[in-house]
């Protein structure tokens, strides 16, 4: 197994997730000018909007991935999809919490039913974690990587149809809808800082999931090692 | 018909099988023995494409429609009788003439008076007979038994040595069972697994 | 034609099981009718139709789940599972026999349901009982195949809930939009599309659940 073109895709992605994180924090707090109406709380968008749509990315490859099992059937498509879900859970919990502090700066809770991203992300949470209680309680083998599948394709299905559940219970529960003044257009400056900060984040997780998944893989090639020498 | 290259199924950590290597013609009868936990059970499961081979290869030439699996349990609606359970099964294989065929499968195991009591009130032996029963309904090419002549008495197991005597060479069959000196006759490969 | 054939011969055993056995809509029905006693108590005496509405769907959405416990369990206590997949018939027919017989028991737990609700709270409308029937085939096409999933796994009756209720959140503000608003029409709709998508996933789905 030819671990040396991993290592530089991992070497790659890691750099580049360095530099331009580092590169959009700084663009975020010092050269970005400040928001018209927010102000300087307004800066966590740049970082939790990329967040998010980071999560969604995972969330989106995990359920690629899962579709690809189903379709051939090769066992390998069951960690990387896996593995998928897992950062997508994990930049799940961080948009929550970035969302949770842009609440509390922007409104004064710490957490608002009536921000439609933050309750979207808190559906699916309890539904990617259901995923990881699913993985607990079966047997690992071939079964377990077909239900996995299934759940994380399930997901994919359930992010618009809560999407829209949550627009719709708007109208019901009548909360005040909370929505960040963001402006439909943002500036140049602004879009840059985004963008940069928008890569970075998928550099992050692309280089987590690398590295993650190399490192699940050696796991299971030692395992064999080991049992073929028994 | 079946052929199995360095055949190995994992349950989690557990390896239950490891390179197992057979090949079972058409009309072949594989014996299968070996002590309890040995993957004897395992084994089956894999030639009816119930499970899949966690490592090697396994080809089966035959259709779903085409195998006959016995197992431990009986697949057996408890709450069911006989003839219902055996009816439900006649239709999901598509079974021709099923009625006639239910009425000849339950005569020729000795089942008839039973056939309108429910599975769970049937001792162990009647429904063992009833399994033979569900397993041969639709005539198939490929039968997997796994230990048929647990619970049956001697009567029973004569019908079962008959049975077994007027299939084979016809049929293919793989045969796991404690008891290998009734088939050993009728087996034209053997397999340990220890 | 087979493949209905199929359905109805697997629907028809499972309502027969029930007829026989009669465990599971017994307790559905008096689960629900205490599940809306107990409501009463929690429930402060000024509150809102919206807030009695959504209880009962709380109360509907928990009843499924003590019947979606039980939807695999013969199957898989007796191993009958392996027996039918081995069949030739299409797996799915598997799916939707049982769903069948999920519906029917949810049915019959909503006959009783809805006018206890009547009784105890408020009238039931006609956008209700829509929303309920819709709602019925999500819950019953979700629930059935993760019931599948669950049965496969251990602790089966703490995970089946795990699954079964993220996945049910949209199908709560469907049926309590459609009870307890000027605009049925729209939730209704919603909840059409979440049995659309929801289903067909669950159709296509399902024999990979059950094979490996």
């Amino acid at each position: 197994m030819n671990t040396s073109l991993r290592n530089n895709q991992n070497v790659v992605l890691a750099a580049a997730a360095g530099c331009l994180l580092l590169a959009g924090t700084a663009l975020a707090f010092y050269w970005v000018p400040n928001a018209p109406i927010e102000g300087f709380r307004q800066r966590i968008f740049y970082f939790h909007v990329p967040i998010a749509l980071t999560a969604y990315a995972c969330f989106g490859w995990a359920a690629w991935k899962a579709l690809r099992l189903l379709w051939t059937r090769e066992r390998r498509y069951d960690l990387e999809s896996y593995t998928a879900v897992h950062m997508g859970v994990i930049f799940g919990i961080l948009t929550l919490v970035t969302g949770s502090i842009w609440a509390r700066t922007s409104w004064g809770h710490w957490w608002v039913w009536g921000s439609r991203q933050l309750v979207l992300f808190l559906v699916l949470f309890l539904f990617y974690a259901a995923y990881f209680m699913l993985r607990y309680s079966v047997e690992p083998g071939p079964r377990r990587a077909n239900m996995s599948a299934v759940y994380a394709l399930f997901g994919v299905a359930l992010i618009p149809i809560s999407f829209l559940a949550i627009r719709l219970a708007e109208d019901l529960v009548h909360p005040v809808v909370f929505t960040h003044d963001v402006q439909s257009k943002l500036t140049g400056s602004q879009l840059l800082t985004f963008l940069v900060c928008l890569v970075g984040m998928l550099s992050l997780a692309g280089s987590l999931y690398v590295n993650e998944l190399t490192g699940k893989r050696l796991d299971a090639r030692l395992r064999e090692l080991r049992e073929a020498l028994q | 018909m079946i052929t199995a290259r360095g055949l190995g199924r994992d349950f989690g950590t557990k390896r239950v099988l490891r390179d197992i290597d057979f090949e079972v013609p058409r009309g072949g009868f594989l014996l299968v023995t070996g002590p309890n936990g040995s993957g004897k059970s395992t084994l089956l499961s894999l030639c009816a494409g119930l499970l899949v081979p966690t490592s090697g290869e396994l080809a089966v030439e035959a259709e779903r429609g085409e195998i006959g699996y016995l197992a431990h349990e009986p697949l057996l609606y408890r709450e069911l009788t006989a003839l219902e359970n055996l009816d439900l099964y006649g239709r999901l294989y598509r079974v021709p003439e099923r009625r006639e065929r239910i009425g000849m499968l339950l005569e020729r195991f000795g089942l008839w008076e039973a056939r309108r009591e429910r599975v769970g009130s049937l001792s162990r032996g009647t429904a063992q007979r009833l399994a033979l029963c569900r397993a041969l309904l639709h005539g198939p090419r490929l039968l997997l038994f796994d230990e048929p002549y647990s619970g049956l008495d001697d009567a029973a197991a004569r019908l079962l040595d008959d049975e077994l005597g007027s299939l084979a060479g016809e049929r293919t069959f793989v045969v796991a069972t404690h008891a290998p000196q009734r088939v050993e006759s009728l087996a034209t490969a053997a397999l340990s697994l220890a | 034609m087979t493949f209905l054939g199929d359905v109805l011969v697997l629907a028809r055993k499972d309502l027969l099981l029930e007829l026989r056995s009669r465990d599971t809509v017994p307790a559905m029905l008096l689960f629900v009718v205490s599940t809306l006693v107990v409501f009463h108590f929690a429930l402060p005496s000024d509150a809102s139709a919206t807030a009695e509405t959504g209880l009962l769907w709380v109360a509907l959405l928990f009843t499924a789940l003590l019947g979606l416990v039980r939807a695999f369990v013969a199957e898989r206590e007796e191993r009958i599972l392996d027996g039918l997949v081995l069949a030739p018939c299409d797996r799915s027919a598997i799916w939707l026999g049982k769903v069948i017989g999920v519906m029917a028991f949810l049915v019959a737990a909503e006959v009783v349901a809805l006018p206890a609700y009547a009784l105890f709270f408020r009238p039931v409308g006609w956008e209700l009982v829509a929303a309920v029937a819709l709602a019925d085939v999500g819950l019953a096409a979700v629930g059935t195949l993760l019931a599948a999933m669950a049965a496969a796994g251990r602790a089966r009756e703490l995970l089946l809930p795990l699954l079964f209720l993220p996945l049910v959140i949209p199908i709560v503000v469907g049926g309590v939009g459609a009870s307890a608003t000027d605009d049925p029409g729209r939730y209704l709709a919603f909840l059409g599309l979440y049995d659309a998508v929801f289903a067909i996933l669950s159709w296509a789905s399902f024999e990979y659940v059950v094979t490996e």
